[in-house]
């Protein structure tokens, strides 16, 4: 035991003596979370839009206040004609523009039914498929409102739905997704570069020579990456508690536990690399080449797995992260508990011991 | 190459003869498939001697060595150290023999007195043992001053004794030396083979494999193995008469002109 704590020190002291790795180590997250939260935001704000009232009544003026109240759109100018809503276009001077045609009040009254005019400037699809979707719940919820004062059910526009993220917020999607990342790289690469180092300085061939069991070398080696990458869980769940007004919905001791899977699938995997690779070069690019990828890839953050080929969709089960990110959107953004993600927690605790025996199994065989 | 001539207190002769050999191999022979590495190693090295391991690369030190300290199974033969048996109690041997490569295998990152403590420790000595054997080692090497500097801030030839003080640390019966003087200057060489006499007066076994001949010399005996098998073992002076030669240098290249192995 006292063999082992030794072992463990002397990791903990390589970890803190490397500053440079103890900064990126922690910075990683941070950057992560600022910059998917924040320059790379799927989020479109003060968007310039403008707005053609030909009906005047106390309803559109109503709804124009609802439109210009949020901080989603800004109002730039009031048309008075189709001339001048084709040069506000061209100028690119606005990017949106909603019209209420004449008769719009009219039909409300009669016939409970009513057309909004909503045109989007499509030179930037996903642009404008998102503002509309903006002004789609902007109507939708004055359509509730007035329905609940007026007890008259009011037809507007097709009604939308978005669950569980119902502001369209980009930072729901992308946080289990950094999570995933964050934790994958930090434990396969530090784990497999520690490994690999010993054997770059011929010091593996003392540890093997010493009595000093295999399996403690092992312990020793993933102690510290287990703790940093504990912390590192935090302070994603912390920043974007803070930050992205993003709140764990469900258990935290859950959430935890899985991400402990996780964490110790992902070092198994590191120090499967480590096996085989004889640089630490070697070992980092493996790392980078062969895990950040499929992580970024087959995870389901990026892009939908459902949208992929068959062949991607059955090779990215093999990929722990794409269990992950499913456990950490149900518990985090959905609350939802252990029943929801009981089959998943098991593929991933399968994974786990999987990966761990066959990198023990491989670890032993070099001895020999 | 300077002139020097070790003065050998403890030779293979003087050590009383009652004491059982520490290695004993018979027939030790290592395969990998077709190609036999080691063919039928027969040897003793006792208590207290500094045993030369020559070959050229290739040859299959490594490989014998690598048997001898239980990182190989070997394929067939029989070998003991310090009495336990390399195929069943290696858990045993690995307590009682130390090893320095020839990457010297300190952490540079790490302290001189940390290195000392590490080794020390997956030893198993306990923590007041390491601290005097701490504060031993570093009063033996002169290195007092420089207990808290990193090692990665020493010189190489600080770096070399360091990594062989560390390499007996834990008192072995044997320490495996494995071309120890690789890059070192032949100053800073003779002051290592000084701390090498030093540890064989006190009876430690020492095995050694290494390309300069004049550090042959230094040795009480030596073995040269050609092609995997030991060409010639005996003490360097009886070498020289054997062979006709009056130095080493000769002898080796006489018999190791004839190998037919490329060189790894």
């Amino acid at each position: 035991m006292q063999q082992l704590l030794t072992f463990i020190r002397k990791e903990f002291l390589h970890v803190i003596r490397d500053r440079k790795t103890l900064l990126m180590l922690f910075g990683l997250p941070i950057a992560q979370i600022v910059l998917f939260g924040f320059a790379l935001s799927n989020e479109v704000k003060n968007s310039r839009i403008a707005v053609a009232d030909y009906s005047k009544d106390p309803v559109t003026t109503q709804i124009i206040n609802e439109i210009a109240s949020g901080n989603y759109f800004d109002i730039q100018r009031t048309l008075q004609s189709a001339a001048q809503l084709e040069s506000a276009f061209k100028k690119g001077n606005i990017r949106m523009a909603v019209i209420f045609p004449a008769n719009f009040s009219n039909d409300l009254t009669h016939t409970g039914k009513a057309t909004i005019q909503v045109i989007a400037d499509a030179s930037d699809p996903n642009l404008a498929t998102t503002i509309t979707n903006y002004i789609t719940r902007i109507i939708n919820n004055f359509n509730t409102q007035t329905a609940l004062t007026a007890g008259q059910p009011l037809q507007i526009i097709p009604e939308m739905q978005f669950l569980y993220n119902p502001e369209l917020k980009g930072a729901p999607n992308f946080v289990p997704g950094v999570m995933a990342l964050v934790l994958m790289l930090v434990c396969t690469m530090m784990t497999s570069v520690a490994i690999v180092k010993e054997k770059e300085l011929g010091t593996m061939e003392i540890l093997l020579v010493s009595p000093f069991k295999p399996i403690y070398i092992i312990i020793s080696k993933l102690a510290p990456n287990l703790i940093i990458s504990i912390v590192n869980l935090f302070i994603i769940l912390i920043l974007s508690a803070l930050f992205l007004d993003l709140q764990v919905k469900g258990s935290i001791l859950l959430l935890t536990f899985d991400s402990m899977l996780f964490i110790l699938t992902s070092l198994s995997i590191g120090l499967l690399l480590s096996i085989n690779a004889k640089t630490q070069q070697a070992a980092m690019m493996a790392s980078l080449m062969g895990m950040m990828l499929p992580t970024m890839l087959l995870t389901g953050f990026l892009f939908p797995i459902e949208n992929m080929p068959v062949a991607l969709q059955v090779l990215s089960n093999l990929v722990p992260s794409r269990w992950y990110f499913i456990i950490v959107k149900k518990v985090m953004l959905k609350g939802l508990g252990i029943t929801a993600v009981w089959k998943e927690t098991l593929i991933l605790a399968g994974m786990c011991l999987l990966l761990f025996a066959i990198s023990l199994r491989r670890f032993k065989i070099r001895l020999q | 190459m300077p002139d020097i001539t070790p003065n050998i207190s403890s030779t293979a002769t003087n050590t009383p003869s009652t004491a059982p050999p520490v290695i004993v191999t018979d027939k030790l022979t290592k395969r990998f498939g077709q190609f036999i590495a080691a063919n039928q190693l027969t040897f003793q090295v006792n208590k207290g001697e500094i045993f030369g391991f020559l070959g050229a690369n290739g040859a299959g030190k490594t490989t014998a060595m690598r048997m001898l300290c239980g990182l190989l199974k070997p394929s067939s033969g029989k070998a003991s150290i310090a009495g336990f048996d390399v195929y069943t109690q290696t858990e045993k041997i690995k307590r009682r023999i130390g090893y320095m490569s020839q990457k010297f295998s300190l952490y540079d990152d790490l302290t001189v007195s940390e290195n000392i403590r590490f080794y020390a420790g997956i030893y198993g000595m306990s923590i007041p043992q390491i601290k005097e054997k701490t504060a031993q080692l570093l009063q033996e090497l002169g290195l007092e001053k420089e207990a808290k500097t990193l090692v990665s801030d020493l010189p190489l030839g600080w770096k070399q004794k360091l990594a062989f003080s560390v390499s007996i640390a834990h008192e072995p019966d044997i320490v495996f030396l494995d071309e120890p003087t690789g890059g070192v200057d032949p100053v800073t060489r003779r002051q290592f083979w000084d701390l090498i006499y030093h540890a064989a007066d006190r009876g430690v076994t020492i095995f050694v494999t290494t390309h300069y001949m004049d550090e042959a010399e230094y040795c009480n005996r030596v073995s040269i193995m050609v092609d995997g098998v030991i060409a010639a073992l005996d003490s360097p002076t009886r070498l020289k008469q054997q062979f006709g030669h009056d130095n080493m240098e000769d002898v080796f290249y006489e018999l190791a002109r004839n190998a037919k192995r490329k060189a790894d």
